[in-house]
């Protein structure tokens, strides 16, 4: 209402000059006035400029007296016209502040005769300080000696007064548009949201305070190298060629790789590292025969979204061999969890995109039986003991085993995953020495867990199809715990 | 992983004994093949057909077995039996021999300059005195067709035909010529085509037409004359009609055309190796001389056996059991790897000689490999490991998400593959071409585009779940691509944090609140606008995904590393999302370079 008395005043006036005035011709309270012309100002509807007064107010004792009469004048009159009166009758009929003040002050200014018995000395007084105090009261003007002496007495006291002039400001309307501090479902509902005007918001001032739990900071201790991930566009030629998978191989096809329109070809490949793996594609080496095919560059350089993380791994252990020719051969463990590609129809059990579970030991002496002890005890922290080893075929390891493991749910023995040791054609041509040996394994991470959560449907527990209750209520994951 | 279909009372006549299921499953483990269904003739017809009849109890019992795919002798029974009786102990591996005949009365084939073309290589062999029955018959038809869906990638690399030698007369000549000088009945015909005529009607044919792509555009085509112009075939497509092979045949004319020799000769091994069981002199082919142009020549098939020397030590020392020569010489020979102790100088040598059935042994591992096998990979004892360090993005990312789940967000896992649609004009966005990695071959719109920016899994999974009670507050942590010009693929993972909170209103503030919460906890002072100590808040406009009125940028040590906002209504629509959404989406690995 103030804010509306405002801007409907200034649209035919030129200026507000005093809010004080202002307020008491609309009738409204100046606070609200004020606050008014505070936040109009904000939105640069107005433009105000203080205004500053000092004025001289009664205080409480004061105003009981500009009421009452002053002390000294009510004594007086106490006192009888005639004769005397006892200063202990007179002094019952005060309260004991005003009788002392005002015995003070009529004996001061010789009105009364003080004793045991008090008496007129003056046939009749004018009550000065009533008369002063009221006019202040009405705001009139009165000389500086008076002000002083009801100054002393405190009976008044200077008050500072702030007000406003007021002119239009550069965003000046008549109506004063509503500012939203948020988008809501009603907006949108509405549609109203095209002409939604946001208030400023202030961005140099943090949010609110958010409610949240804190966890004691953990110490972690992992025993393997976790391998960088962070690359699903893979060249063909680190995601098979560097693994010793022929150009022919059917994972090779489009039916199983998603391959790249953009950007389709790698551009840059480690060159005498090609010519390695070429000639153990084309003709052998290392020991081996070979696969005896014209291998062709251009396969190599086909980009693709890695089909498995052993792509990363086969990039991991390059560098390592590069490392080892300049500063000899340091073992090293590795693994890694993330995502991987394939160009598969999506059903209950299949997805496009899956993750996987790999890890790798390089070192020197490495056995078939290192493998089995790792996987046994890798499994074991998944809650899998009873684990069976089946020979397999893989292009990259020799020998290859695949896990079974025995789970007691389905009655039957069940594949969890698949490992071997790489072989020499993949990891002689990186410039590793014969006698160091890599051993892997991998499995998805999927299938494990729809196992253990009893999930039959993969979409269920994965993508954006997903049942966000699913993810609400599924408990803690307990196994290798119990 | 190719799967074998065999008649189960067929395998366990030829394995001389009959298993329980169980005990056959077994069998399979340890070798390294696996007994995938147990079905019959009549069960596979019935699904097809989707009838619902009952089984009769008498029906013969199939056995699918899954045989690794570079083991291609394992592809028939006969294989298949075999393999398993050498393992058993019941046989030692065959020794294959070609017919001792004089250069001059072998059969030849001439290969015209033409050929080079289009399919240069061909290799030959002809099984004498065959003996077939009906199940043998339909296993040797059989093995071509899992040869020419494996190794011959589809009739690309290699195609076999086989020929009822009575009813040719050599020497037979490999050209290359024009389609419509081709003329012949093929099989399964009565007429005589044209062959270009044919390569028309074969467009129309279900087996047939995957395979015309692969001579269709060739100005000339493959084909085999006998000397008096009867047409063998028209590889890789179709045999002619003249010289089909029958229960009845004795003499078998095997041609195998290729544009790759080394599987040419390995398919013709396999066929030559697995059916020679049936000729009168087992084990024994009758070679065919191949005469190029120009009279080099060679003669097919190679039976002869490939030998290796491996160390004894490497053998132990990988598989981590100690054995003795003699015990490696008898594992091996398990495995229809001929082998023996043999001695170079001072270290131990076992001599092992690769039969022609056994491609796949390319390197002493595979050797070794199969030491394994025979000793028994769950016999191998155990060998414990003591063990090191983690990479810091990983383990920021685990203590991010901690810390935004703790903040009373749901994390989810989305999708990284998603529409051209959805990461461009559904956010509001215009592909500028220099920031998205696009798919080739998509199998469906869903997978066209690697996403650059994560809020998608979000407000899809909010579009899905609308029924949800609000505010429905999400985040994830996960990687994006970039066109990366300067890394060897050109392109680059970014991994990124993105939160969602959608609600009767949006929720700015609280996306806010997480933001001044993850700062925090990465011990990052707010510090005043241009400040580069810590980080800070710039009013932004220009991101068409959100609000002009409710979007920001997050400047974290001078850098520019994320936005929030209020997401914008037209994008709410296309997600199918009523109630409005915030969204913060933010690089993380900016905090591991301070």
């Amino acid at each position: 209402m103030a804010e509306q008395a405002i801007l409907s005043y200034l649209e035919t006036h030129e200026e507000i000059a005093d809010s004080g005035n202002f307020a008491a011709e609309c009738g409204i309270d100046h606070a609200e006035i004020v606050n008014a012309i505070k936040s109009l100002h904000g939105f640069l509807y107005v433009e105000s400029q203080d205004i500053k007064k000092e004025t001289w107010v009664l205080t409480d004792e004061g105003k009981k007296y500009a009421a009452e009469g002053s002390p000294e004048v009510q004594l007086f009159l106490a006192v009888p016209a005639e004769g005397s009166i006892a200063k202990d009758e007179l002094q019952k009929k005060f309260d004991p502040a005003i009788f002392k003040i005002g015995c003070s002050q009529a004996g001061k200014n010789k009105w009364v005769e003080m004793g045991r018995q008090v008496s007129r000395k003056v046939v009749q007084v004018e009550d000065k300080v009533k008369d002063l105090l009221l006019k202040i009261q009405k705001g009139q003007v009165i000389g500086q000696v008076d002000i002083n002496s009801l100054k002393a007495r405190k009976l008044i006291v200077l008050q500072t007064w702030k007000g406003y002039s007021v002119r239009k400001g550069p965003s000046y309307a008549p109506q004063r548009e509503k500012f939203a501090t948020d988008l809501t479902r009603e907006n949108l509902q509405s549609g109203d949201w095209k002409k939604l005007k946001f208030k400023e918001y202030n961005f140099n001032a943090k949010g609110p305070p958010s409610e949240c739990g804190h966890l004691h900071p953990l110490n972690k201790a992992r025993c393997f190298e976790e391998m960088p991930t962070n690359r699903y566009v893979e060249s063909s030629f680190w995601n098979f060629d560097a693994l010793f998978q022929p150009q022919q191989h059917p994972a090779r096809d489009s039916h199983d790789t998603f391959f790249l329109k953009t950007p389709s070809t790698t551009m840059q490949l480690p060159e005498d590292y090609v010519e390695r793996v070429k000639q153990v594609h084309e003709s052998g080496g290392y020991g081996s025969r070979g696969y005896n095919y014209e291998w062709k560059r251009e396969e190599a350089n086909k980009n693709l979204l890695r089909t498995h993380t052993t792509a990363i791994s086969s990039r991991m252990l390059y560098k390592l061999a590069q490392d080892t020719k300049q500063n000899g051969f340091t073992p090293k463990k590795y693994f890694s969890i993330d995502r991987v590609f394939r160009n598969e129809a999506v059903d209950r059990t299949h997805l496009a995109e899956f993750h996987q579970i790999e890890g790798l030991i390089c070192d020197r002496g490495l056995t078939l039986g290192h493998l089995i002890g790792v996987l046994e005890d890798f499994f074991k922290r998944l809650g899998m003991s009873n684990l069976r080893f089946k020979p397999a075929y893989n292009p990259y390891t020799e020998p290859s085993m695949e896990i079974f493991s025995y789970h007691e749910g389905f009655g039957k023995w069940v594949e969890i995953g698949n490992s071997g040791m790489f072989r020499p054609e993949m990891l002689q041509p990186m410039g590793f020495p014969e006698d160091v040996r890599v051993i892997a394994w991998g499995l998805s991470l999927e299938r494990p867990t729809m196992i253990l959560y009893g999930i039959d449907n993969i979409r269920d527990l994965f993508g954006h199809r997903v049942d966000l209750d699913l993810i609400k209520k599924s408990p803690l994951c307990l196994i290798g715990i119990k | 992983m190719p799967t074998v279909s065999v008649g189960r009372d067929c395998l366990f006549a030829a394995l001389g004994q009959t298993y329980t299921q169980e005990k056959f499953e077994e069998l399979c483990f340890n070798f390294g093949i696996e007994l995938d269904d147990v079905t019959t003739e009549k069960a596979i017809m019935r699904k097809e057909c989707h009838l619902e009849e009952e089984a009769d109890d008498d029906e013969e019992v199939i056995y699918k077995i899954e045989v690794p795919a570079n083991r291609y002798d394992l592809l028939c029974l006969e294989g298949l039996a075999q393999a398993l009786r050498v393992f058993n102990g019941k046989e030692g591996t065959p020794a294959y021999t070609l017919a001792s005949i004089s250069k001059e009365s072998m059969l030849k084939i001439h290969v015209h300059k033409e050929t080079s073309k289009i399919r240069p290589y061909v290799v030959c062999a002809v099984l004498r005195d065959i003996n077939f029955d009906e199940a043998s018959y339909n296993s040797f038809i059989e093995l071509q067709d899992k040869l020419h869906e494996n190794i011959c990638r589809r009739r690309t690399l290699v195609a076999i035909g086989t020929h009822d030698l009575d009813t040719l007369q050599g020497p037979f000549t490999y050209e290359a010529l024009p389609p419509e000088k081709i003329n012949f009945v093929p099989l399964k015909q009565e007429k005589n085509f044209r062959a270009d005529e044919l390569m028309e009607v074969y467009k129309s044919d279900l087996k047939l037409k995957k395979y015309l792509h692969i001579i269709e555009n060739s100005p000339v085509y493959p084909v085999i004359y006998d000397c008096r112009r009867t047409v063998l075939s028209l590889p890789p497509i179709i045999n002619g009609a003249h010289s089909s092979i029958t229960l009845k045949t004795k003499n078998v004319f095997i041609e195998c055309t290729a544009t790759d020799l080394t599987k040419a000769k390995i398919v013709l091994n396999t066929m030559v190796t697995a059916f020679s069981l049936y000729c009168r002199n087992k084990y024994e082919v009758e070679p065919v001389e191949v005469v190029y142009d120009g009279g080099k020549s060679l003669i097919s098939p190679e039976l002869s056996e490939y030998s290796m020397e491996v160390p004894l030590s490497y053998i132990s020392r990988s598989i981590g059991v100690s054995l003795k020569a003699d015990e490696v010489a008898s594992l091996l020979n398990r495995m229809q790897l001929r082998a023996e102790k043999g001695a170079s100088g001072g270290e131990q040598n076992i001599k092992v000689s690769v039969p022609p059935t056994r491609s796949d042994v390319l390197h002493p591992c595979d050797v070794m490999e199969d030491v394994a096998i025979a000793y028994g990979y769950n016999n191998i004892p155990k060998t414990k490991f003591p063990s090191s360090e983690v990479v810091s993005l990983i383990e920021l990312e685990d203590l991010l998400r901690l810390e935004v789940a703790m903040n009373g967000f749901t994390e989810i896992k989305s999708w990284i593959l998603c529409s051209y649609q959805e990461n461009f004009a559904m956010l509001n966005r215009t592909d500028d071409k220099s920031t998205a990695v696009i798919i080739a071959n998509p199998r469906s719109a869903d997978f066209e585009v690697v996403r650059t920016t994560l809020m998608l899994g979000g407000l899809k999974t909010i579009g899905k779940n609308k029924n949800k009670s609000k505010p429905i507050k999400l985040f994830e942590v996960s990687d994006t691509v970039q066109l990366d010009g300067t890394k060897d693929v050109g392109a680059t993972n970014v991994r990124r944090l993105t939160a969602l909170y959608c609600g009767t209103n949006s929720g700015f503030e609280r996306i806010h609140s997480l933001l001044d919460r993850v700062m925090e906890v990465m011990a990052t002072p707010f510090v005043p606008i241009g400040d580069s100590s810590g980080y800070y808040i710039q009013r932004s406009d220009h991101a068409r995904e959100f609000l002009p009125d409710r979007q920001a940028s997050i400047i974290y040590k001078g850098k520019h590393i994320g936005m929030f906002g209020i997401v914008h209504p037209q994008v709410l629509k296309n997600f199918d999302i009523p109630d409005p959404c915030s969204v913060l989406e933010l690089d993380i690995e900016p905090f591991l370079q301070a």
